[in-house]
Formats: structure tokens, sequence, C-alpha cells
């Protein structure tokens, strides 16, 4: 019975009806491409995200959480904007895409080790997560690829 | 003198840039320690010192200069102060007699005012027989296990924080002043570890926030150096006092790290580490803090 399957498996995949891509989602967090430059050049989910939502994740306290640390004028009329990280007016006009995108993955990459910033797309080497958290991102690729797209609407 | 120099100069820069950018954030672009004097019912506080000379910090702040005065003002009178409640239930509790002993805590140590004047001070503090430094929870529960015959009190119960809230107004006003040398000092390396040490999926130390940006708005908050002179402190967030280790706990929650167990030895070293460095400020017990 399992040679059967096996050889209906091969069957399938020399008529090229199973792509080795079984799993066509978005790239691991381990398996992201950083560029000797320091970049992400390649969308995390392979389509471009949604400013619209970006926006949302942006501000939400339990996923980007941004304005913890950020001034955006954008985001003028939500109180209280943290300091500890730089403005992020005109951040477009000073950052790429694929910089912008190596930075909200894992600040790291670009700021060195130093960096306050936590890495947002990143699962693993951490020292004591919280169990809920523990083998998580904190944002999805999704949601690191519609807060890329936001980043990118904001210039001055 | 100097910080208000600092205040009216950025004052005047904001004002000067009339920009409406500017403007919005001016709150901002003034955050710091506050110049205002903590002085209640005559008695001056000492609410920043020089660091000392292995301090990475150059002025050492109490968290009081970094509230607003709305709080700090909680704090300048001992009727609106909340904490008091809990010193008048600690003081009760003082000359209440409990365990198989038939004593008080005042049954030895009659007056507290004399007895336990500089206790808080120099908590955590190392005890022999123990082998080890004691926080103020740890040896009051001592006391009352060994000495008293009674069921130790946990951690954060009321009668816990009552009665260091009454032990710790007995050094209100005194500076700050723990041991971190002979055994006290592999304590002490071990709470300097854990402070410097980054964890949780936010991956952050104590230090990312209280030594890099303190004076800084974290959102809504005000970033303080994290110093431990005012404990247990009044935060209206809590609506009631609160242990070192409970806040200690909170902020690693915050970053999504697991906690350290409260009255553990990793909290106790921390403690330690993080009191030494408020070396010299004012015992501000009960303080009020958001």
């Amino acid at each position: 019975m399992e040679r059967v399957l096996c050889a209906a498996a091969a069957c399938l995949f020399a008529m090229g009806l199973v792509t080795q891509d079984v799993s066509a989602g978005p790239v691991a967090p381990a398996d992201v491409k950083i560029s000797e430059d320091g970049e992400i050049k390649t969308s995390l989910t392979g389509s471009a995200g949604s400013a619209v939502k970006g926006r949302e994740w942006f501000k939400n306290r339990k996923l980007g959480n941004c304005l913890a640390c950020h001034v955006n004028s954008e985001l003028k009329q939500e109180q209280f904007h943290g300091e500890v990280g730089p403005s992020l007016d005109g951040v477009a006009d000073r950052w790429s895409e694929a910089q912008l995108r190596a930075i909200v993955v894992n600040s790291k990459i670009i700021f060195g080790e130093e960096t306050m910033m936590p890495a947002f797309y990143r699962d693993s080497g951490f020292t004591r997560p919280l169990k809920k958290f523990k083998g998580k991102t904190i944002l999805s690729a999704e949601q690191v690829e519609d807060i890329v797209a936001y980043l990118q609407t904001l210039k001055e | 003198m100097g910080m208000r120099v600092i205040s009216s100069t950025a004052a005047k820069l904001v004002a000067a840039a009339g920009l409406a950018a500017v403007a919005a954030y001016a709150t901002v672009a003034l955050a710091g320690p506050n110049d205002n004097e903590l002085v209640v019912e005559g008695q001056k506080f000492v609410t920043d010192v020089p660091g000392a000379k292995d301090s990475p910090i150059e002025t050492v702040y109490s968290g009081w200069r970094f509230r607003n005065e709305a709080t700090q003002a909680m704090q300048l009178d001992d009727f609106d102060n909340p904490g008091f409640t809990s010193v008048e239930t600690g003081e009760q509790l003082w000359s209440t007699v409990d365990g198989e002993a038939g004593k008080s805590c005042a049954s030895c140590h009659n007056d507290a005012a004399e007895s336990m004047k500089g206790v808080r001070a120099q908590m955590p503090k190392w005890n022999e027989a123990a082998g080890k430094p004691l926080t103020l929870e740890h040896t009051i529960n001592n006391c009352r296990t060994q000495n008293m015959k009674a069921k130790p009190w946990k951690w954060e119960s009321n009668q816990m924080l009552s009665m260091t809230a009454f032990i710790g107004l007995q050094s209100r006003g005194m500076p700050v002043n723990v041991k971190t040398d002979g055994p006290m000092k592999a304590w002490y390396d071990k709470g300097k570890e854990i402070y410097y040490t980054r964890v949780g999926q936010l991956d952050m130390a104590c230090s990312g926030c209280h030594e890099n940006n303190y004076g800084k708005m974290i959102r809504a908050d005000h970033l303080s150096q994290g110093q431990i002179n005012g404990f247990p402190t009044y935060r209206s967030k809590w609506q009631k006092l609160g242990s070192i280790h409970r806040r200690f706990k909170g902020c690693m929650k915050n970053i999504r790290a697991v906690p350290h167990k409260v009255g553990g030895d990793e909290f106790t070293a921390l403690e330690l580490y993080v009191a030494s460095r408020g070396q010299g400020l004012s015992v501000e017990t009960p303080a009020v803090r958001n």
C-alpha cells in the first residue's frame, strides 16, 4: 500500500503537478535572506504589503507599538509619542524599502548589537521568553510587509 | 541650578523654533528630570547625587524627579500620601502578638523609631546565619518564623507591605547605604549581570531604558533610572503599595520575559545591585509614583 502511494507521489512530481515548494507561504524567520549591505530585498510574503493595514499594526500596542519609542507626525492625533528612537517623519526619504524591511525584521542587521529596537521577525535566540511568545515572532511576515508599506509613505 | 538653566534654554529654543511640529511635542522636548525639591514637613530629601566613581551614571536621580507635579505633590504631604494608610496598619501590626511564642515585633524591638532606624537604607544586608543577603521582607519573615513562631507573610500581602512601609519609614530621609564588598561582592556581581542581560521577546536589559534612556518618554511613561529608594511604593497604577520585586517582575513581563522568582536569589541580587546604583539618595518610603 505504501509503495503504491510513493509511486503515485513520484508520478505527480514527474507530471509537474507537485512542486518542490509545497508550503508556498511566507519565508520563515531563519530563512530570511539578508544581503551583504544589510538589506532584505524581497518581500517576506512574495507580495506587496498594505500601507493602510500597516498603519494599524504600527500603532497597535500589542503589535508594532512603534509609537512607544518613535515620534510620527502622521499619527499626531494619537497621544504620547515616545522619544527613545529617532522620529520617523520622513523615514522613507532616508531609507530604502529593502533597508526599512531589514530594520523591521531585525534592526541589529543595520544598527548593530547595541540598538534597543526589538527584532520584529525573529523567533529564536531569546533569553527567558515568556511561554506564550516562545518560538514566535512579534509580527507576522504579512504584518512586516504592511508596516514596510506604511513606512514608505512617510515622506517629507 | 544647572538643570534650571538647561530647562529654560530648552524652553526658549522651543519657543524660538515656533514650528507646529515642535510645539506639539514641547513636553517631549523638555523631558528629563525636573528641578523640583522634595521637602516633606520641613525635611529636605536628597533626590540627586553625583554618581560614584565607577558608576556609568553621571548624576543619580530619584524617580520622584521624573514624575509630573500632580504625582509629586502626593508625596509632599503625608496626609495626601496614600501609602500612609498602610504605614498605620504596619504600626498596629508592630505591636500585635502573633504566633506560638506569644510575641509581637515590639516585644523584642520596642520602639521602631529607635530600633528600626536605618534598617531600610542598608537592605539587602548580609546575614551570616543564612549565608546570603536578606531583603527586608526576608528579614521580617525570618523573625516571624524563628522568633515569633508565626507563619511567614506572603511577599505581596497587605501585612508584609504594611510592615515594610512602617519599618522603611523609620529610615526616611537617610541615605541609601548598601554594602557591596566582602561576601556581598558575588551577589553584587550577579545582580549586575542580570541588570545588563537582555531578556524576553523584546530582547531588552534593564540598562536599555534605565541607564541609556532615562529622562525620555516611552509612549506616555517618563523613563526614570529605576531607583528603588522609595519602596514599598504607592503606584496609582496598582492603587496600592507594591514591593521592589513586584516592580522587577512587571518590568520583565513588559519585555515578554519570564520573570525571576519573587523573593528568590536572582531578584535579591538585582535588588542589591540596583540599590547600590542609588547610594546616597534619601530613603523615601513610602514614595508615590504613577
